[in-house]
């Protein structure tokens, strides 16, 4: 049996772990960006804290996904469900780029035009998001699609702690000794990274030319 | 006749008054103890070279800064009193090349004050209009973006979204800077012209002499933070101050006969 003849035998079972995979990577990416926007925002505003805000999440990065997960198996209500503790973890990876693409392209926004928003009478409020993150959106997004593909290509682990997605597959053809499984877990999950990036990347485009067409 | 003295005050009080005012930053003075004030209708260029304390000045009035020492006060309060962002909405603020939003397009440049100040939408339409009328453009580039228009196209938009709002001062800052000589001259003549029937306080930030003698009604001589001389457009040229004299050397380099003749 060929690996598409596999896929077409576990069509029903590649479709469900692959609506999980997305709920994972999804839901992790969503969440990510709720927390690590803002904190991009606030390290703008707050300097003295981009040293510790940028530093710790760098740190958490440097921790091997897989003792990530077991690191959090212990913590309460979290670990009580795998999907739960699945998705903080990635949540915490995918902190890195999304805080540091917002705080780098708000920092990029050129000073002279939010000085003269400034001195026109805008509030700070008002200058945030009226030019701050607009003119920021293009790196924001891009923050966003890096964060997306990496969530994606981390929640394949996912399925070592029973969170399920398309991990499973993966775990199960390594121990099976099966190329024709590991593929159909391996597969899609790049298709579905591939297929984020592709639509994230053209977002990216078109922020980042909104000032700039001629 | 009662209204007489009380009229009389309301113009006695200048619209733009510096009182002994300084501002150091880390240990080092960039402005001290500045005297100078601006009524309304006059135009005031502040002349120096980069460095000078220009920018600084222009930055206490709209309260980007505050004064270390001394006093500033517009239309008699003093800006630490005022609220900065309706201090701000009542000063027109040019920079060069405009300072435009590149991502709003020309309109929504223009309409920024009297969007913030919640006009009605067709007030503010109608006013953008007419703002584009002012600066001598065409209505047709309301809807293109700053990057789609020429470098004396977005120095006309910055000067109709400061004059947005109807400000009764107006601060700009190098504001010709960035134009060729053409264009430059152009800007110079309508703004003139402008300022001419809107009466408003005006100053004016400059390092070229020819433009601060062409717009000025009083020039300030600034240099190292202090300012040297503060005189009527007329007589500056005749001061015997010797900054005053380098900078009309300066100038007068160029073939221009009259000049070269006084000099010998």
């Amino acid at each position: 049996m060929n690996f598409l003849q596999f896929m077409m035998a576990n069509r029903q079972q590649v479709l469900d772990l692959t609506l999980e995979h997305i709920t994972l990577a999804g839901g992790a990416t969503l969440l990510a960006a709720l927390v690590g926007i803002p904190l991009g925002i606030l390290i703008t505003r707050v300097p003295q804290l981009s040293k510790l805000v940028l530093g710790g999440a760098n740190i958490i990065q440097t921790i091997p996904s897989l003792a990530l997960f077991g690191f959090l198996i212990p913590a309460p209500w979290i670990g009580a469900r795998a999907s739960r503790l699945a998705i903080l973890a990635l949540v915490l990876y995918a902190l890195l780029p999304l805080i540091r693409n917002t705080y780098a392209g708000i920092r990029s926004v050129d000073p002279g035009v939010v000085e003269a928003g400034r001195a026109m009478g805008l509030t700070d409020r008002q200058l945030l998001f009226q030019v701050e993150l607009p003119l920021a959106s293009g790196v924001i997004v891009a923050g966003v699609r890096i964060a997306t593909v990496l969530s994606i290509g981390l929640a394949t682990i996912a399925a070592a702690i029973g969170a399920g997605g398309l991990g499973e597959f993966i775990f199960r053809g390594l121990a099976m000794v099966n190329n024709n499984v590991i593929l159909a877990g391996a597969v899609p999950a790049a298709l579905l990274a591939l297929f984020a990036d592709f639509l994230l990347g053209r977002l990216e485009r078109r922020l980042g030319s909104l000032h700039l067409k001629s | 006749m009662t209204e007489i003295p009380h009229y009389r005050s309301a113009l006695e009080t200048p619209a733009i008054e510096f009182d002994h005012a300084s501002f150091r930053v880390n240990g080092r003075a960039l402005l001290q103890d500045l005297t100078l004030s601006v009524k309304q209708g006059e135009t005031l260029v502040l002349l120096g070279r980069s460095g000078s304390g220009k920018t600084t000045t222009l930055k206490l009035i709209n309260r980007l800064l505050l004064p270390t020492a001394g006093e500033v006060r517009v239309n008699g309060i003093r800006t630490s009193e005022w609220d900065s962002i309706r201090l701000r909405r009542s000063i027109g603020y040019v920079i060069q090349d405009g300072g435009l939003f590149p991502h709003f397009t020309v309109e929504r440049n223009i309409a920024l004050v009297p969007q913030i100040e919640n006009w009605p939408r067709a007030r503010v339409k109608a006013r953008v209009r007419e703002l584009l009328a002012i600066v001598g453009l065409n209505e047709d580039l309301a809807l293109r973006y700053p990057s789609q228009l020429s470098g004396g196209q977005r120095q006309r938009i910055g000067v109709a979204r400061a004059l947005a709002a109807d400000p009764p001062i107006l601060i700009l800052d190098e504001a010709f800077g960035a134009l060729d000589p053409i264009t430059r001259s152009e800007m110079q003549k309508e703004f003139r012209a402008l300022q001419q029937r809107m009466r408003k306080a005006v100053i004016f930030v400059t390092h070229d002499l020819r433009e601060a003698l062409f717009l000025a009604d009083r020039i300030a001589l600034m240099e190292e933070g202090h300012l040297i001389v503060d005189l009527a457009a007329a007589e500056f040229s005749r001061s015997p101050d010797p900054l005053v004299r380098a900078y009309m050397e300066a100038f007068s380099g160029l073939p221009n006969p009259e000049k070269i003749e006084m000099g010998s």
